[in-house]
């Protein structure tokens, strides 16, 4: 469980647990007591509830309940009575739904940013204070919660969202309120295109840039006829688009289909797929959807036939399917294992204590995010987003918080962090267990993305 | 063309192998319960991630064999605790506490296993299609239907020749003279549910193999299971495993002509149904005025 | 029994005051003004569908479609025809509540577990429309690119896209507005009929009254306010999307109703303020916040089937 705010009391939980306790007590013994009644229980008649034919009585659930309501409610205040005013950083995403896994890995890179960096003496001397909120991957929830965060609880950064369309919708909030807004995992081209806005930058890539990445890649090592198995939303068909350009002018030729999102079955699509008879299968499917659809292509033999590729296959995905289906060649946006770059092994280390498991490109984006606006902050003595974000175009990253060989920064002219994509293959493990990925081809950002007119961004600045 | 078309036919009819048993234990709650279950789905994952944390210790089968009884045994305890008290009340009292109870086993799940999804291997020998030519015919997709073929055909022995079979298809008819013979329709309902309950532990197990297992698993399967039983008739079981199998014949086919709508079909067929003949193929008249 | 009458006025003179003060007394509490503005347009959407679900009797499980229509009717309307906010409101009422009252006249005949499941299913096919139109609706990343309007009276112009405090009394407006409407038809003899009807259908039906047209009268008016409360929720959010329009969006509204009372009008308000206040408030606190809701909703349904309404009174049954 990620706990978010604070820590319980130590009296709060005890009396919770003595609560439940009696609860739990008078279930049991309304359990071996109960006789089966007669089923006519009349929906007017909820009176018989509470005269003993359940075991649990309305009056004892709603004492514990006002109990255990009453330490709920006072948690908050505890929390405000304490030491000077701390820079608060709201970070949205999609805690609960098919993101959990991501966003929960990117909100243990951002808490572990905190701590660092309130050990180093936080941002202006004042501590950080991390404020997570669940979008529950809805555009509603939020925005309602980009509002309460900086309404309610003054933050003065906000960080998020995995889910491109919300982080778009965020953006319109940040940007009427003029707060600086890193989109840490959302990777539609719009974020840093077509709606790029003065105060929004991004860490992750953009989908041109990933597929820009892998595509000369694919080319070479394996043919230019492709079939594209693509999930039908913006993600999806930018991710071809940046592919089939690249395709295209090297004289390529390509089927595909459009696959809607949470299809469980791929069969049709893949038979398509053989028919077709293409070198390599792009897969831009994303999480459950990808985890499926591997299972599903290798089980059917196809990766007897042909190749398979595409874009992210991220660690946390890769974790999920059976070693036969961990193959294809992809693109990381960062890769735990980087042999002789100083300072990644570190991270490794303290994600692996938290986590378990090795770093992910998730944990290193929650990271980025805020150590960027520690660093800035800090750099320029201010927390106006005006100034900030002025100074952050072009701001390089230190390696400590870059962790990659060249020094990734924010571009000016669409603020995306031109960080390395590194291109390589699934495997199943070597020696670590979460060794399943071998980087072949780490290419440049700036080469990767193409130029600032390219994405359409014209970047307009308050007066 | 024609030989694509068989392809997805074929291809259509394993796949609605596997939307029959879900549909089919989500009917059988139906009929005699006149519950709407929307923890079906939920009771999915958990048969899925069951058979995950016990195949360490029995392997493939023994978690095949062990997951979906321990499923229903769950669904035993639900139904004494949560539904029992919901006989006799209106209808949308259970279905809100079975979309609660959803909530709760989606985030009970991500809770005690996390919310990272959980890699799940099938035997190699069923891993092999079974020709190059046939090569979406897997030796584990042959397996989902064969299983499913076995506990339909189990199922419908059940209710036709046991005892308890007998009641629960009396009880759909007319559960309050079924009491007023003397019969214990508590343990009835009781019993089957917990049968519906051992389907989607079941479909779980089988899942698992094939989609990624994870907590939000179960959520896109309801809705064609819903339609499964509406399309062949609610009240009917036989219209239900038609239901099934037409819903995946018809999905399959669409996604050659037109991918984009090869999920929307299934609500097109619905609504056809429900326009032309709204007790579904094989229902009867006034099961559920 | 005099007093009676005087006590229902005061009653409905102190919400109106509780509503109308809102945003000041929200703050203090730690509440914020966004909050109060989505709690009165899902209170409305709940009262919507309790128009039918309470009074008439009929169980609607899929009524979130006709609020996620409105939301889209809302949005498209400010995105492709014409920059005003009121013509934005009325496109989605009108598109939600057409809609409803075609699809209604197909459903009229089937009652109780039957019409649930095929409102669920009728609303997951426009969910589907939605999700793949997405040349016209955005599909999955949903409907962007547009924005409340401030609104022009000609000699000063109402500023509701950046002023919280404005829009939530340009809401509590048209909320008065539909709840008014509501009030208005409940109180007359069509709404009496709707009551009989939900007591007993077949009495009704010896009485002569034509059942089917009542109810399908019913059902697309509680169209037209669920759409009407959709076209402002997507001026909430300047934001309109298909999760709008899946059956879980019901599932909440059908809660927001019997957590706060079916049979009383203002009971559906009080569930949708606790319940959007919790859901705000847990999740803030816990990443397991589904956990508690979902046990919300069982305990709701085990213990408290009348709500909080119906619990408070029932003394006086």
């Amino acid at each position: 469980m990620v706990a978010i705010k604070s820590t319980w009391p130590k009296v709060a939980a005890l009396r919770i647990a003595n609560n439940v306790g009696n609860g739990l007590r008078s279930l049991n013994k309304g359990i071996e007591e109960c006789r089966p009644e007669m089923h006519h229980l009349v929906w007017e008649d909820s009176m018989a509830i509470s005269r003993g034919s359940w075991p649990v009585s309305r009056r004892t659930l709603l004492q514990s309940g006002t109990a255990i309501a009453a330490v709920q409610f006072s948690s908050p205040f505890i929390i405000k009575a304490r030491g000077e005013t701390p820079v608060r950083i709201g970070l949205v995403d999609p805690l609960t739904g098919v993101y959990a896994a991501i966003a929960q890995s990117e909100v243990v890179g951002a808490k572990y940013a905190v701590e660092e960096i309130n050990k180093a003496g936080g941002i202006l001397g004042r501590p950080i204070e991390l404020l997570v909120e669940d979008s529950a991957n809805d555009v509603g929830t939020g925005v309602q919660k980009t509002r309460k965060l900086i309404e309610r609880d003054q933050v003065s950064f906000i960080i998020g969202d995995v889910n491109s369309g919300i982080a778009i919708a965020m953006a319109q909030v940040t940007s009427e309120k003029k707060v600086l807004h890193i989109v840490s995992g959302g990777h539609t081209d719009p974020i840093t295109g077509s709606s790029c806005s003065w105060n929004v930058f991004r860490v992750c890539n953009s989908t041109t840039m990933d597929a820009a990445a892998i595509a000369s890649t694919l080319i070479e090592k394996f043919g230019k006829k492709w079939y594209f198995l693509t999930p039908d939303y913006a993600y999806g068909h930018s991710v071809q688009a940046g592919f089939d350009k690249i395709l295209k002018a090297a004289g390529g030729t390509s089927g595909g289909s459009l696959v809607p999102l949470g299809t469980p079955d791929y069969s049709s699509y893949l038979i398509q797929a053989k028919a077709f008879n293409p070198q390599v299968l792009i897969n831009v499917m994303g999480g459950g959807d990808q985890v499926a659809s591997l299972k599903q292509f290798v089980q059917f033999g196809l990766d007897k036939q042909m190749a398979v590729g595409g874009a992210l296959f991220e660690l946390e995905s890769i974790r999920s399917v059976p070693d036969a289906a961990r193959i294809g060649w992809w693109t990381m946006e960062w890769w735990w294992d980087q042999p002789g770059v100083p300072h990644v092994a570190e991270f490794n280390a303290a994600m692996k204590k938290i986590t378990g498991g090795a770093a992910t490109a998730r944990n290193w984006f929650g990271y980025v995010s805020v150590q960027t606006l520690a660093l800035i902050a800090n750099q320029e003595k201010t927390l106006d987003a005006p100034k900030l974000a002025h100074a952050l175009s072009g701001f390089k990253l230190p390696p400590e918080v870059a962790l990659q060989p060249n020094a990734p920064s924010y571009r000016a002219g669409d603020h995306e962090l031109m960080s390395t994509v590194f291109v390589g293959e699934a495997h199943p493990p070597q020696g670590d267990p979460d060794n399943m990925f071998t980087v072949k081809n780490p290419i440049a950002g700036e080469k990767a993305a193409g130029s600032v007119e390219d994405t359409g961004c014209k970047i307009q600045w308050p007066a | 063309m024609t030989l694509l078309l068989l392809f997805n036919i074929t291809n259509g009819l394993i796949v609605g192998a596997f939307y029959v048993l879900m549909a089919l234990g989500l009917s059988l709650i139906l009929n005699l319960s006149n519950v709407i279950n929307f923890a079906h789905g939920g009771f999915l994952v958990i048969g899925g991630y069951i058979a995950y944390t016990i195949t360490p210790y029995v392997g493939f089968w023994g978690a095949l064999l062990l997951a979906p009884p321990l499923t229903a045994i769950i669904g035993l305890i639900v139904e004494r605790i949560l539904i029992r008290p919901l006989y006799g009340r209106d209808p949308l009292y259970s279905l809100l506490l079975t979309f609660g109870l959803a909530f709760m086993i989606e985030d009970g799940t991500r809770f005690i296993w996390g919310p990272q999804g959980k890699p799940v291997s099938i035997p190699p020998f069923l891993s092999q299609p079974l020709s190059n030519e046939l090569f979406f015919i897997t030796g584990y997709r042959l397996f989902m239907v064969v299983v499913a073929m076995i506990v339909v055909g189990l199922l419908f022995v059940l209710l036709r020749y046991t005892r308890l079979g007998v009641r629960i298809r009396a009880g759909t008819l007319d559960l309050e003279t079924v009491a007023a013979l003397g019969i214990n329709v508590q343990m009835l309902r009781s019993l089957n549910f917990a049968v519906g309950i051992f389907l989607a532990g079941l479909s779980g197990v089988l899942a698992a193999g094939q989609l990624g297992l994870e907590p939000t698993m179960g959520t896109g399967l309801l809705m064609p299971s819903f339609i499964a039983i509406i399309v062949g008739g609610i009240g009917s079981l036989p219209g239900t495993l038609v239901g099934g199998l037409l819903i995946g014949v018809a999905s399959g086919v669409t996604a050659v002509f037109f991918p984009a709508a090869s999920e929307a079909v299934i609500y097109v067929m619905m609504a056809v149904i429900l326009l032309t003949r709204p007790r579904g193929l094989f229902g009867e008249e006034g099961m559920m005025s | 029994m005099s007093t009676e009458p005087i006590r229902k006025l005061v009653v409905l003179a102190a919400i109106w005051i509780i509503l109308a003060l809102a945003p000041y007394w929200m703050a203090p509490l730690g509440g914020y003004t966004a909050l109060a503005t989505r709690v009165l347009v899902l209170g409305l959407a709940a009262m919507s569908l309790n128009f039918l679900l309470g009074f008439t009797g009929v169980l609607s499980f899929g009524h979130a479609a006709w609020f996620g229509l409105g939301a889209y009717g809302a949005g498209l309307t400010l995105k492709y025809l014409a920059l005003s906010t009121p013509l934005a409101i009325v496109a989605g009422m009108l598109l939600g509540g057409v809609c409803g009252g075609l699809l209604g006249m197909l459903l009229v005949r089937r009652r109780g577990v039957y019409f649930a499941m095929v409102t669920i299913a009728f609303g997951q096919v426009f969910y589907y429309i939605a999700f793949q139109w997405s040349s016209l609706t955005g599909g999955d990343d949903g409907l962007r690119g547009f924005a409340r309007q401030p609104i022009d009276f000609g000699l000063f112009k109402f500023d509701i896209l950046s002023d919280a405090d404005n829009f939530y009394y340009f809401v509590l407006f048209c909320f008065a507005l539909m709840v008014g409407a509501m009030g208005f038809i409940l109180r007359s003899p069509f709404g009496r009929t709707m009551i009989a009807i939900r007591e007993n259908e077949r009495r009704s039906r010896f009485l002569g009254i034509p059942v089917e047209r009542h109810i399908w009268i019913a059902f697309t008016l509680s169209c037209f306010f669920m759409a009407s409360a959709g076209a402002l929720y997507a001026l909430v959010n300047n934001f309109a999307d298909p999760r709008g329009l899946h059956y879980s969006q019901s599932g909440d509204f059908v809660m927001m109703a019997v957590m706060g009372g079916m049979r009383s009008f203002w009971g559906p308000l009080l569930g949708a303020a606790v319940f959007v206040v919790l859901q705000d408030y847990l999740s803030s606190i816990t990443v397991n916040w589904m956990s508690f809701v979902g046990l919300l909703f069982v305990l709701v349904v085990l213990f408290f089937p009348r709500g909080l309404l119906g619990f408070l009174q029932r003394g006086k049954a």
